[in-house]
């Protein structure tokens, strides 16, 4: 192995770092534990991408961010994550590691609806955070990544809705990594109580195309029996970022969580969404984009794995490469044993736009049960001569038509993004990307 | 002006090496609708492919010219915004794309920057051909010809048609496939187009789309060329005898590209 990968942080910077937040025990304990795991534990072994040479130790861990007293005073690439003209209700937004600017609609917070930072998590909902924090989801010791992340966690927001509420405006939660050295170790944990309903919505920015830095960012989402969760993202780290991104729900009975994520880092990536549906008759969509350029080397894995009986779990990837991008689309399907009436389905598709991108979709089914249904399609290809002719044969100009026919392949996943402000914006960071 | 002019002079066309169109001419002018007919295999498609300029045709010899502009140097997107239409046999199905969102990009296309059609007007004009053309109003905002059925597109291409006005349409077997009440509904769309301005061509096998469109002229093709030429009374005649007395007046035996006569 050529890269060093000692840490450059060790228990006494660890404990200090805990000691400064005023966390609990609980969590300065996790967290030294896992850095001891972290020492030993491999890293993770993405299917057909090689990352043992990527940067994941070699980052500058804080940097502060100030306080901002209006959304309005956030630069113009910020304020394009909502509708400046009808400002959200409900937001969280990190600069760095700080909290720049929060909000929760009264009424919401009334009801027992929590939606803050990790560390003002840890104080003042201590037991709800310990109870979920890398229990059910997510575990430390998975490998070194997530060892890592235990370990030097400097960032997030916690998301809790009590039993039998359902929350119509949704939730958006801005991570802008304004220092361009600085590293985003970012937990994101949602928890929705039984029979409750959210829309969260979180968009990652930073501008390091020449600093080198990483995201480590494991996401739980828990939903309780009928809760229903959609969960929608847009990923635009700069190419100066070597990013681990871990998206994991565990579905209960009749839960619903449903993923539209728009993976547009520039950088080297890692993601992956996996979903566990333990109940009866829980439901998962798992909706992915991405667009690819430059020497970027990303591995998307979507799993579902089903355990409830009538469980229904949708996979849905599309992505464009250009230039000499490589993309991996591993989708796993997984029916345990016992889950009779299960249904899986998975879609991967690749559009090609250069010879020298690479691209390449793995559909997996594993199935240990005999009553399912299941199904899978892949395809690599390029743009369609024929649809060219066509549109062009309508007076559109070449390179229309092919804006027209990338924005319709990634359309069915950019029309799930729950929240419009961002749909937009993922519209634009697409335009920008392929162009 | 009063319409256009598309000149077709001696236009020999080839597919991977293959010859199909050996020298054809024609001269289609706005106010003018021209019918072309002929059995299967005879270059009816390569015709109105190579006018297009389909990437796979090659042109070996012969000339387009529209108004008098070479249409041969003109890029598939030029030759459209010159005046040129081709409805076409087979569309291509666009996921993603609704058909008014590329309906709004082709018409403005034609339009110079900063003066694009409103989108109000867009909607009224839209919603007034598609109610002529008895399509469903959901179909603007279904992916073009993603599931449509062969009648859908068809009555697509009408619309497309419709709303895009150019000045010489060419029909690529608008008729096929589609039942009488279809066939109708297209056929009024086509003939709403007529006027001065816009000269059509309309390529078929069969008659009975000119049951419903008057052609002011009617060829035949075969063997790759336009083989005989005349008014309506010709597709009544071919209508009631078929096509084995050309064949025989002109000595042909098989009338298909294949063959030399």
């Amino acid at each position: 192995m050529t890269v060093d990968t000692k840490l450059p942080y060790d228990r006494s910077y660890i404990e200090q770092f805990s000691a400064e937040r005023n966390e609990p025990e609980w969590m300065k304990e996790l967290r030294l534990n896992a850095l001891d795991q972290a020492e030993s534990l491999e890293l993770p072994k993405p299917d057909k991408t090689k990352i043992g040479n990527w940067n994941f130790t070699r980052f500058k861990h804080v940097a502060t961010g100030e306080k901002i007293a209006s959304l309005t005073d956030l630069p113009a690439e910020i304020q394009d994550f909502f509708d400046v003209e009808n400002l959200p209700e409900n937001i969280v937004i990190q600069r760095n590691h700080t909290v720049a600017f929060a909000q929760l609609n009264e009424e919401l917070s009334n009801k027992g609806v929590i939606f803050t930072d990790i560390f003002t998590a840890l104080k003042e909902h201590e037991d709800l955070v310990k109870r979920y924090y890398m229990k059910d989801a997510v575990a430390v010791e998975e490998h070194k990544l997530t060892a890592l992340h235990a370990a030097l966690m400097n960032g997030g927001v916690f998301v809790y809705v009590p039993k039998n509420v359902q929350i119509e405006e949704p939730l958006q939660a801005v991570f802008w990594q304004e220092d361009p050295e600085v590293a985003l170790v970012n937990h994101v944990l949602v928890v929705a109580e039984e029979n409750s309903e959210l829309t969260y919505v979180e968009n990652y920015i930073s501008n390091n195309k020449e600093e080198a830095t990483v995201a480590n960012i494991v996401t739980e989402v828990i939903a309780q029996d009928n809760a229903k969760v959609s969960f929608g993202a847009v990923d635009n780290f700069a190419a100066g970022t070597t990013t681990y991104v871990n998206r994991r729900g565990v579905g209960y009975r009749h839960a619903t969580i449903d993923w539209a994520l728009g993976q547009m880092n520039d950088g080297n990536t890692v993601s992956e969404n996996v979903t566990h549906l333990i109940g009866d008759g829980s439901v998962s969509n798992a909706n992915a984009v991405t667009v690819g350029r430059g020497k970027q080397i990303q591995n998307f894995t979507a799993k579902i794995a089903q355990w409830g009986k009538n469980s229904d779990a949708q996979i849905l990837q599309r992505g464009v490469m250009k230039e000499s991008a490589t993309s991996i689309f591993n989708a796993i399907g997984k029916i345990e044993h016992g889950a009779s009436g299960a249904n899986n389905e998975q879609t991967s598709r690749v559009l090609m736009l250069s010879e020298k991108a690479r691209g390449d979709a793995n559909p997996i089914l594993l199935i240990d049960e005999d009553d399912v249904t299941a199904g899978h399609a892949a395809s690599v290809g390029r743009v369609d001569p024929m649809q060219l002719y066509y549109l062009m044969s309508r007076g559109i100009t070449q390179e229309e038509a092919e804006r027209l026919v990338i924005h319709g392949f990634l359309d069915p996943v950019v029309a799930q993004l729950p929240i419009a402000a961002v749909k937009k914006q993922l519209k634009q960071v697409i335009e920008r990307k392929v162009n | 002006m009063a319409g256009s002019t598309l000149e077709i002079k001696n236009l020999h066309v080839s597919i991977e090496g293959k010859e199909i169109l050996k020298g054809v001419n024609l001269t289609v002018k706005g106010g003018e609708f021209h019918a072309i007919m002929g059995p299967n295999g005879t270059g009816k498609s390569t015709l109105a492919s190579a006018i297009m300029g389909h990437p796979k045709y090659e042109i070996t010899e012969g000339s387009i010219l529209l108004n008098g502009e070479d249409v041969l140097e003109m890029e598939v997107d030029e030759r459209a915004r010159a005046g040129l239409f081709l409805a076409m046999q087979y569309p291509s199905e666009i996921s993603g794309v609704t058909t008014s969102d590329f309906l709004r990009s082709a018409i403005n296309a034609r339009r110079e920057e900063g003066n694009e059609i409103p989108l109000m007007q867009f909607i009224k004009d839209l919603d007034k051909d598609l109610d002529f053309l008895e399509i469903d109003q959901s179909m603007a905002t279904r992916y073009l010809n993603e599931g449509f059925s062969g009648g859908e597109k068809k009555r697509n291409e009408i619309l497309q048609l419709m709303q895009i006005k150019p000045d010489i349409a060419i029909l690529d077997e608008i008729d096929s496939g589609l039942d009488i009440d279809a066939l109708k509904v297209v056929s009024k769309g086509i003939n709403k187009m007529r006027g001065e301005d816009f000269g059509c061509l309309i390529i078929t096998h069969y008659q009975r789309l000119l049951n419903y469109i008057t052609p002011d002229f009617v060829h035949v093709m075969m063997q790759g060329r336009v083989v005989k030429s005349g008014g309506p009374e010709l597709a009544h005649r071919l209508e009631a005898e078929g096509y084995d007395w050309i064949k025989e007046e002109l000595g042909i035996e098989d009338e298909t590209v294949g063959q030399n006569a």
